[in-house]
């Protein structure tokens, strides 16, 4: 119900939202759950596996019960907590993890079952028969297991990413945090002060206090003004803190949207990467529920929270309330209770030699042992003074003390310090480098010490970021009494005593744990789920591993906590994941080609990032073969164009370029003459291949390398390394060209025809023989062409700068069409390169040697090179290795598989009869049939045996023939002539 | 986690890739026995603690650097351009 006077919501604009399609009103600035219980609606949930009617137990981010649907359709977010989601016209809201209304779940029945399904109920109950896991108890399960739904429909918000970087980055906005920022700020630094709620202030907005001799909430007003005034401070508001990494950086998540009605012009989230020369953390403290039996009903919360919705949202969460604290702090929610109108009805002190701090019942040394009330409180039984008595009440607000919120100290692995004065876990000092804990979250609980560290946090930042703090500062006076505590972690009696409310785990869970050996903590929270669901344990946790201490005899630190792991509240894969899906996913390469090959209807195939057309379909041709056969055809009988930009092309000058190369290389290169072109084969280190291709000699110290698409950005980084760091010695520089140059392969006994067509000065075998290179003009422009072949065919590569691209392939196309040739793609480029067994990644796929693929002559022996130590060791030599070989269908109609296992003759299909693999298959309209790569154990000895190839997965097998590797004009005489 | 390029200034993690322990520069001579070769090619160090490592810019301006930096910490404390670490020694 709404109080009067109180709050610091907007009574002048009601908002109307829908929970579970009612019409609900409260006013802006509300979240759900405040306007609900501005209503008097105490029920919102129900709990995750005996589906309790629940209520809120928090007014904040750490809320483990209220988690609603919100939004409709695809758009729907599950695990929204309702203390966190603000309120605006339109909005729906949903209760979940419910069958039937949220008042008759039928899930409820769970329930009843209570004690069958303590810790560990699957792992022992659904064992036998085994046939029915798969088949009825995991469907069932899964049906009534997990919290919220998924829609399994792409969601339609579109999130943001953001980077930002300051001098000072201030996580929370509470007295603590507000002192930092001013005084760093002061100081000359730049500053972002990240605040979770809509409003900074933090306690000092949920509690009714003075600083300065004024009301808390106008000094905070005050303090904005003069934050806004240094002009160094950017605050950012519902904005998150979630990780803490390395060297300063920080991931944060702003809800930029979640409180308005949804807009296309507007990212409902931004995931924040911030960069921060410092840090000074000041997220404050979340209160500890007390583990007392029948402690979840609605109505049942923290004192904190009962006080937060006074003043923050002017709502009572009850008519008539009790308080049931470990500590001073909990009384002042009532006194703010009775100052506001609301009747108190006890305080119940588990401490004896306590005082009243108004006019209330006070009842010492008391405890609550039990709560009645099927959806809301209605009556809770304490004892004190060794009886027993009841009480009529709508609403119990409890306090077990307050846990500082060290989570972000422990992001980068360091374990929070055990206070045992203070009963409290704390930050552990220089946990993350360059961030200062202050305040509440530093163990520091009144509102005066709070004030103090954060200044001290501010001037310790401007010392480390060498500025000087600014004169004549001062700490505003404030309530200074930390108030005393007792610790008391959980209550034995009749009735489960719930300890982690989101995951349904009671305090009988957690000593059946330890009594079944789960005696470490992190055992204890994997059996039982305490601290796995979306709140990850916020409020929960320090209780459980208390708990766990007493039952296994140790100390609380001694038992330790769990690790604390970013992030501090659940973010969307949408936010973190923002632009990285459909076309950001990765980045997208395209030939200067591109459009024309799709306005001819390619098909476009991912190469790495490039993209390359699969095939040119034609009129009248239904199937991809049909293309690709029609095309090899073409290449081999009049010309073929296709654009081989993609592949590596590296530019590499100097007076050392040959010697360099006859190091990367392990043929030689600086005795190639200038204008002409050689095949070369690179090896790592280990003396694997590492890539291909040809390069060429452009000028006595110029060469341009081309490598293989795939290999492209692993060849220049190794070329690099090399230059910088094996042979800083030689006088070469290395670039990459790849993108700078458009390439375009003209092959075909056709070819030196088609480019006579453009080429200012006509060509012939003289002036450019077999292996030739060099500059051409190509209709007036500066080209490169280059009289290599990876189809077997007279063949010549054209390039010319990117720019001309696309003006060329067209004109190449149609000059080729014009002769009863055209364009191909990458399928025909692979039956052509297969019938000449010319070897792609497919076969150099980093465990094959030159030996391996038929090339042991290229390694010269005359000089060193990168892989020639390893290349000659002994196993790398051995004939019984794996080698390179074609393969053949023994019947014309046979299929071949790439990936499919070799095997002799009459040996079992087994892995250790297995004799080796088929790498590249195609079906050849040269041949007739299918032809293949593959790597067979004393591969080219076997030549004109019979093997079986076996494809185990596509349930294929076939007889085939062991044949030389090159199927097609095997002297070369095409390529020559 | 930034690496300070002594041609760029500090930089972020995801503009370069490592390559494992600095060692990598001192390559065996071609005549070296095999036991050299190796361990130069499958023993090199991999400490937890300080170490030197060799990280390409890939992303940035293609230099190899020397990184010094700790493992378990991951604090960089600095970088040296490889080609001055080999002219150097």
């Amino acid at each position: 119900m709404r109080v009067d006077g109180r709050g610091l919501i907007d009574r002048t604009q009601p908002v109307t939202f829908r929970f579970d399609g009612r019409s609900v009103t409260g006013y802006k600035g509300d979240t759900v759950a405040s306007a609900l219980l501005g209503k008097g609606v105490k029920l919102m949930a129900r709990s995750f596996k005996y589906h309790r009617p629940r209520g809120v137990l928090t007014a904040g981010s750490e809320e483990p019960n209220a988690l609603m649907e919100v939004g409709t359709g695809a758009a729907m977010t599950p695990n929204t907590r309702a203390t966190v989601q603000e309120i605006y016209d339109g909005l729906v809201v949903q209760s979940q993890n419910r069958i039937g209304p949220l008042d008759r779940d039928l899930l409820s029945v769970n329930d009843a079952l209570w004690p069958f399904l303590s810790a560990g109920f699957y792992y022992k109950t659904f064992m036998w028969p085994r046939a029915f896991w798969e088949r009825l108890y995991e469907p069932v399960i899964r049906r009534a297991a997990g919290l919220g739904r998924i829609t399994k429909a792409a969601s339609p918000e579109r999130h943001e990413k953001a980077f930002a970087f300051c001098d000072v980055l201030v996580i929370g906005g509470g007295p603590a945090g507000l002192m930092a920022a001013l005084t760093a700020a002061k100081g000359g630094a730049d500053v972002i002060l990240a605040e979770e709620t809509p409003e900074p202030g933090g306690r000092l907005l949920s509690d009714s206090q003075e600083i300065d001799g004024t009301l808390a909430a106008y000094w905070v007003e005050d303090i904005l003004k003069e934050l806004q005034a240094t002009g160094r401070v950017r605050v950012m508001t519902r904005t998150t803190v979630t990780g803490a990494y390395d060297d300063g950086s920080y991931g944060a998540l702003e809800r930029v949207a979640r409180h308005v009605a949804p807009a296309d012009d507007l990212p409902p989230e931004c995931f924040w990467r911030i960069r921060a020369k410092q840090a000074v953390l000041a997220a404050g403290a979340h209160e500890r529920p007390i583990a007392f039996p029948m402690n979840d009903r609605p109505g049942i919360m923290l004192a904190g929270a009962v006080r937060t919705y006074l003043n923050r949202y002017g709502v009572a969460p009850g008519r008539n309330v009790t308080i049931f604290a470990t500590n001073d702090d909990a009384h002042r929610t009532a006194v703010e209770l009775l100052d506001a109108g609301v009747k108190v009805a006890a305080v119940i002190d588990s401490r004896t030699g306590v005082t009243a701090q108004g006019d209330y019942r006070l009842i010492e040394g008391g405890q609550v042992i039990g709560t009645k009330g099927r959806q809301g409180l209605s009556q809770i039984t304490y004892r004190a003074g060794g009886s027993t008595d009841t009480l009529i009440t709508d609403c119990l607000g409890m306090s077990g003390g307050w846990n500082p919120v060290v989570h972000l100290t422990c992001h980068l692995g360091a374990r929070p310090v055990w206070d045992a004065e203070a009963k409290m876990f704390l930050p552990a000092p220089g946990a993350v480098p360059g961030m200062t804990p202050a305040g509440a979250c530093n163990g520091a609980m009144s509102t005066a010490a709070c004030l103090r560290e954060g200044q001290e946090a501010g001037k310790a930042a401007l010392k480390a970021l060498g500025l000087r703090a600014p004169r004549g500062l001062s700490v505003p006076e404030a309530e200074d009494d930390p108030g005393r505590a007792q610790a008391l972690w959980h209550i034995e009696g009749k009735g489960r005593a719930w300890l982690d409310f989101a995951n349904d785990v009671t305090t009988k869970d957690v000593k059946l744990a330890a009594a079944e050996g789960y005696a470490s903590v992190e055992h204890m929270k994997r059996y039982t789920t305490q601290g796995m669901a979306p709140d990850q344990g916020k409020s929960s946790n320090i209780n459980a591993l208390a708990l766990l201490a007493d039952a296994t005899g140790r100390g609380i630190p001694e038992t330790g906590t769990t690790t604390y792991r970013p992030p501090f509240i659940p973010v969307t894969m949408g936010a973190m994941g923002a632009f990285a899906e459909g076309h950001g996913f990765a980045p997208e390469r395209r030939t200067t080609s591109d459009a024309a090959a799709r306005a001819r209807g390619a098909p476009m195939i991912e190469a790495g990032l490039w993209f390359r057309p699969s095939y040119f379909p034609a009129p009248g041709e239904t199937t991809w073969r049909e293309a690709c056969d029609r095309e090899v055809a073409m290449v081999r009988s009049a010309v073929g164009v296709v654009d081989v930009s993609t592949l590596g092309k590296i530019d590499i000058q100097g007076p050392d370029a040959g010697a360099f190369l006859d190091f990367v290389y392990t043929n030689m290169f600086s005795t190639l003459p200038v204008g002409r072109a050689r095949y070369g084969l690179m090896l790592r280190e280990d003396g694997h291949v590492m890539d291909d291709g040809t390069t060429a000699r452009l000028g006595q110290h110029h060469y341009v390398m081309t490598t293989t698409t795939a290999a492209a950005g692993q060849v220049m980084a190794h070329l690099e390394f090399v230059s910088q760091g094996l042979r800083p010695d030689l006088d070469v520089r290395i670039i990459s060209a790849t993108e700078q140059w458009a390439q375009f392969s003209v092959a075909g006994r056709l070819a030196r025809a088609l480019l006579n067509g453009i080429l200012d000065q006509p060509i012939d075998d003289e002036s450019f023989p077999f292996m030739a290179c060099g500059a051409v003009k190509v209709h007036g422009v500066n080209g490169r062409l280059f009289r290599i072949s990876f189809s077997g065919e007279h063949a010549y590569e054209i390039a010319v700068p990117s720019r001309y691209g696309d003006a060329l392939y067209r004109d190449l196309v149609a000059r080729a069409e014009a002769l009863g040739g055209g364009a191909y793609g990458m399928e025909a480029l692979n039956v052509l390169r297969i019938e000449k067994g010319f070897i792609t990644h497919s076969e150099i796929h980093g465990r094959v040697t030159a030996y391996d693929i038929g090339m042991q002559r290229m390694l010269s022996a005359k000089k060193d090179f990168v892989g020639k130590a390893a290349a000659a060791r002994p196993g790398l030599l051995e004939p019984g290795r794996e080698r390179l070989v074609g393969l053949r269908p023994v019947e014309a109609e046979g299929r071949l598989t790439a990936g499919a296992r070799l095997f002799k003759d009459g040996d079992p299909h087994t892995r250790v009869h297995d004799q080796g693999y088929v790498t590249s298959v195609g079906y050849s309209p040269t041949l007739g049939h299918m032809i293949g790569l593959g790597f067979l154990r004393h591969g080219p000895e076997c030549e004109g045996h019979e093997i079986e190839m076996v494809d185990h997965l596509r349930k294929v097998k076939t007889r085939v023939e062991v044949v030389n590797p090159v199927f097609f004009d095997p002297d070369g005489g095409r390529a020559r002539g | 986690m930034q690496i300070p390029c002594p041609i760029c200034g500090a930089r972020d993690l995801r503009e370069f890739t490592p390559k494992g322990h600095a060692s990598y520069l001192d390559r065996p001579a071609e005549d070296a026995d095999a036991q050299a070769w190796n361990d130069y090619l499958h023993l090199r160090e991999n400490p937890a603690g300080d170490t030197r490592e060799l990280w390409y810019h890939g992303a940035g301006c293609g230099a190899w650097l020397v990184v010094e930096r700790n493992t378990v910490t991951h604090a960089v404390k600095g970088a040296t351009l490889a080609r001055e670490m080999r002219d150097a020694g």
